[in-house]
């Protein structure tokens, strides 16, 4: 990783600041951040949400929010010019040729209505002189270049025909196409499952090697870190706490937010122990099956996709069983499926031995109960009108329970949960991320279930955060001894949480072991390829950051 | 609480402050038009024909001598009673229908919106002024036809509202917590739905009002009650020789519909509470 030495970094960045409107939670979204990037290096910008790190890549393009956030003071100084006083055209020119950018969602970065040929056409003609026949066989070649096959042909097809990790491809493509000296890339793989992932940042390590580009590589995963930086800066609250080399960074972190960071990144404990499986099995899911209709009409068939078939699986009393898959895969069918919100086509969900699909809406209800589910995405799992005790206190009420004593447990839970007491009076938006999972969690709680399905319950939340979140769960499961159904995408989370691992691909399990047997002997070549697919795998985390393992405190 | 930050959300829009000062003004020449002007509107209270700023007739008479602030006064009553009735209904009737579609999905969903859609392929107006015809002109039977003939937007906004709540995970929470349907629809999801409902029926009422002046207009009226629209069909053959008759009345419409116009906006901007609390 030896950079060429130069008198003048590619990029330089001294002292920038850019202020927020009055009235944010801070003065400045970016504080006095000093870094330079020199050719031929990836130098990673991790933080959590909030940090300012997005904001310092949107300074450089010019894609700040005008006139609530400006750049209060400094100077971005490209090859040695100052970017912000250059006139608006030179910038211009300067952005899109010679700094690209790739955003983090690739959903939304094409626009749908244009041919996907003709939207990497469109900087080549504006930042060259080439002409169209040429631009054409540029294109092609470009989205060659970022390994999509049949490029002539793709050219020509509009973004909604295109996988994420395709779209993803077509937007590195359209970023290349000036040969620019600086790629920001911001988060470009977050929003990608983990395969594709892989590939991408294959595609963006090999591109950046052969074309010697200095490239800023925005991320809040240590993982990919790890598998592409050669220096790193970390930032907080707007503010730069740590740079480095990627080495001294990953493995000698000195700031104590780095190495919170950094302890924070799930990965498998080598030392857990197994499940010991005691008595009957608590959930048994036989043979499930579901199809689901999409499309259709009046006139024309509906087309059929298969979210789940043959799916069985069993969980014991006490034991994490996580269902691991990428999106599509089906794992969230099962668990809907668990807890009664799916009605599957056929296949049989024993619950302590009743089967819950052969039961009517009024034989199931004692069983709503026993089984709850704790949500994905905190901001849209609570009523936004009513009190968070309210929320806890709704179950028990419904079933029954006088509304005060439902109450009174609600803020027990709360506590139990490691919110405070006055929680209950206030409304969900008052609260974070993090904490709202935790209310979601009490909610669950309160009706005292023996099964808990927990359906990608951190994958919305910041690393650090995620850390509690994941603790709090192992720590309730522990206590009051509740079988619980993990449902994740990501590999190291299951890994540092589950007993149990049930791989799922395109609706069927491919394989189901104890966490041990799938991350040390994966059987099945799916497998095989998620855990190759982890990034940052070949990296170890500091000994002393590591997690302690469950259980042995 | 969350009444006060309404109440600033809501005071910071000036012109839903100025609409809602023109709309308590005029309620309140409503409820005591009998206390400003006693005695019957039709009545003839004056000479016919008298000019603005006459000495019986503040805002001058009509062909019969009827005083036409008096008539302003009394029209108000019929105008905000039918207004706000008529809009009441049309919300019973298609927010329960809207709900109970987006809610359950499905074949309800089908049977709902095919009926709500045989409503909305006849134009409004048409369809109000065959059902008053028929039914003889009375304020009941008008605050019916305006009802009939509103609702189906409500239902539709109500549907599209369930529709995208229902899927929401906080729905489902309560699902897998055991509450009933009827829990769900009622404290879930209708309170989240209600903004946009609000608003929408806020300016309902100002299109009630301006119906039942188009059929009052046609002569298809309350012949008891003295209503804007009523005014203006009579006078609108003298319109050249006395622009009074129909030009007052005209602007208590256009004042009235523009101030509920106003305070829905008001209404819009204080119950959206991400735009509230971003301002705030």
């Amino acid at each position: 990783m030896t950079t060429p030495l130069l008198d003048v970094p590619l990029l330089d960045v001294r002292g920038l600041s850019i202020a927020l409107p009055p009235g944010a939670d801070r003065p400045l979204a970016v504080d006095n951040l000093t870094f330079t990037l020199n050719p031929d290096e990836i130098l990673c910008v991790v933080g959590e949400s909030g940090s300012g790190k997005s904001m310092t890549a949107h300074a450089m393009m010019g894609l700040l929010p005008a006139p609530h956030v400006r750049v209060a003071g400094g100077s971005l100084l490209f090859k040695g010019k100052d970017v912000l006083a250059m006139p608006e055209a030179e910038q211009r020119s300067l952005r899109g040729g010679r700094i690209a950018m790739v955003f983090q969602e690739p959903m939304t970065a094409l626009n749908p209505l244009m041919r996907v040929g003709r939207q990497i056409g469109e900087s080549l003609r504006e930042h060259t002189d080439l002409p169209a026949p040429a631009r054409r066989a540029r294109v092609v070649e470009l989205l060659a270049q970022v390994g999509l096959p049949n490029p002539a042909e793709l050219a020509e097809a509009y973004p909604f025909r295109l996988s994420g990790g395709q779209r993803q491809r077509v937007m590195i493509a359209m970023a290349l196409a000036c040969q620019p000296d600086i790629l920001i890339a911001d988060e470009p793989t977050t929003a990608l499952d983990v395969t594709t992932q892989k590939q991408i940042l294959d595609l963006i390590r090999s591109i950046q090697a052969e074309r010697h580009m200095g490239m800023m590589f925005i991320t809040h995963d240590f993982g990919v870190v790890a598998e592409i930086a050669h220096r790193v800066a970390v930032m907080r609250h707007g503010k730069l706490v740590e740079y480095g080399a990627a080495s001294d960074v990953l493995n000698r972190p000195q700031h104590p937010y780095t190495r919170q960071l950094i302890a924070s990144v799930p990965h498998y404990i080598e030392h857990r122990d197994d499940h010991a499986k005691a008595g009957a099995p608590l959930l048994v899911a036989d043979k499930v099956r579901k199809v689901f209709h999409v499309g259709g009409g009046l006139f024309k068939k509906s087309k059929q996709v298969v979210a789940g078939d043959d799916l069985s699986l069993t969980i014991h009393p006490g034991e994490t069983v996580g269902l691991v898959g990428e999106s599509g895969s089906g794992k969230s069918t099962l668990g809907r499926s668990i807890v009664g919100l799916i009605k599957p086509d056929s296949g049989r969900i024993l619950f302590e031995g009743t089967d819950l699909l052969a039961l009517d809406r009024k034989g199931f209800r004692p069983y709503r109960r026993a089984v709850q589910m704790v949500f994905q995405d905190p901001y849209a799992s609570l009523n936004p009108r009513h009190r968070v005790g309210d929320i806890v206190a709704q179950g028990p009420v419904a079933f029954g329970e006088d509304r005060n004593r439902a109450l009174v447990r609600a803020r027990e839970l709360l506590a139990m949960v490691g919110l405070d007491g006055s929680a209950a009076d206030r409304f969900p938006h008052e609260f974070s991320g993090g904490q709202r999972q935790r209310i979601g969690i009490a909610r669950a709680l309160a009706m005292e279930p023996k099964l808990l399905v927990a359906d990608e319950p951190v994958s919305a939340l910041d690393v650090s955060v995620q850390g509690q979140v994941l603790e709090l769960l192992d720590d309730i499961r522990r206590r009051l001894n509740l079988a619980m159904l993990f449902i994740t995408h990501d590999l190291r989370v299951a890994a540092q949480v589950c007993d149990t691992i049930a791989v799922m691909r395109r609706g069927r399990i491919v394989e189901m072991g104890t966490a041990r047997e799938v991350f040390t002997h994966p059987r099945d070549a799916y497998t095989r390829s998620l855990l190759d697919a982890i990034p940052g795998k070949s990296w170890h985390i500091p000994d002393d950051l590591q997690k302690v393992p469950a259980g042995a405190h | 609480m969350i009444k006060s930050d309404f109440w600033r959300a809501f005071v910071r829009n000036k012109g839903a402050v100025l609409g809602l000062v023109i709309l308590v003004a005029i309620v309140v020449l409503a409820v005591f038009a009998s206390v400003f002007f006693p005695g019957d509107p039709w009545e003839m209270a004056t000479a016919p024909f008298q000019p603005p700023l006459s000495e019986d007739a503040l805002l001058g008479s009509d062909m019969l001598g009827r005083d036409i602030a008096s008539g302003i006064a009394h029209g108000a009553r019929v105008s905000l009673l039918i207004g706000l009735t008529s809009t009441a209904a049309a919300l019973a009737i298609g927010v329960t229908l809207g709900a109970l579609a987006g809610f359950h999905g499905g074949k309800v969903d089908d049977a709902i919106m095919r009926f709500t859609e045989l409503f909305q392929t006849i134009p409004n107006f048409v369809l109000a002024v065959v059902l008053v015809a028929i039914f003889t002109p009375s304020l009941t039977t008008i605050v019916a036809a305006i009802a009939i003939v509103s609702w189906p937007p409500l239902a539709r906004l109500a549907r599209a509202e369930f529709l995208s709540l229902r899927t929401r995970e906080f729905v489902q929470a309560a699902i897998t917590t055991g509450q009933s349907n009827s829990t769900i629809i009622l404290r879930q999801i209708l309170p989240n739905s209600l903004s946009p409902i609000i608003v929408s029926a806020s300016l309902m009422v100002a299109t009630a009002i301006l119906l039942e002046s188009s059929l009052s207009f046609l002569g298809l009226g309350d012949p008891n009650a003295m209503s804007w629209g009523y005014m203006i069909g009579a006078a609108r053959t003298v319109i050249r020789q006395a622009w009074w008759m129909s030009v007052f009345p005209g602007l208590a419409i256009v004042l009235t519909v523009l101030a509920l116009n106003l305070v829905g906006e008001g209404l819009n901007d204080a119950l959206n509470p991400k735009l509230a609390r971003s301002r705030g």
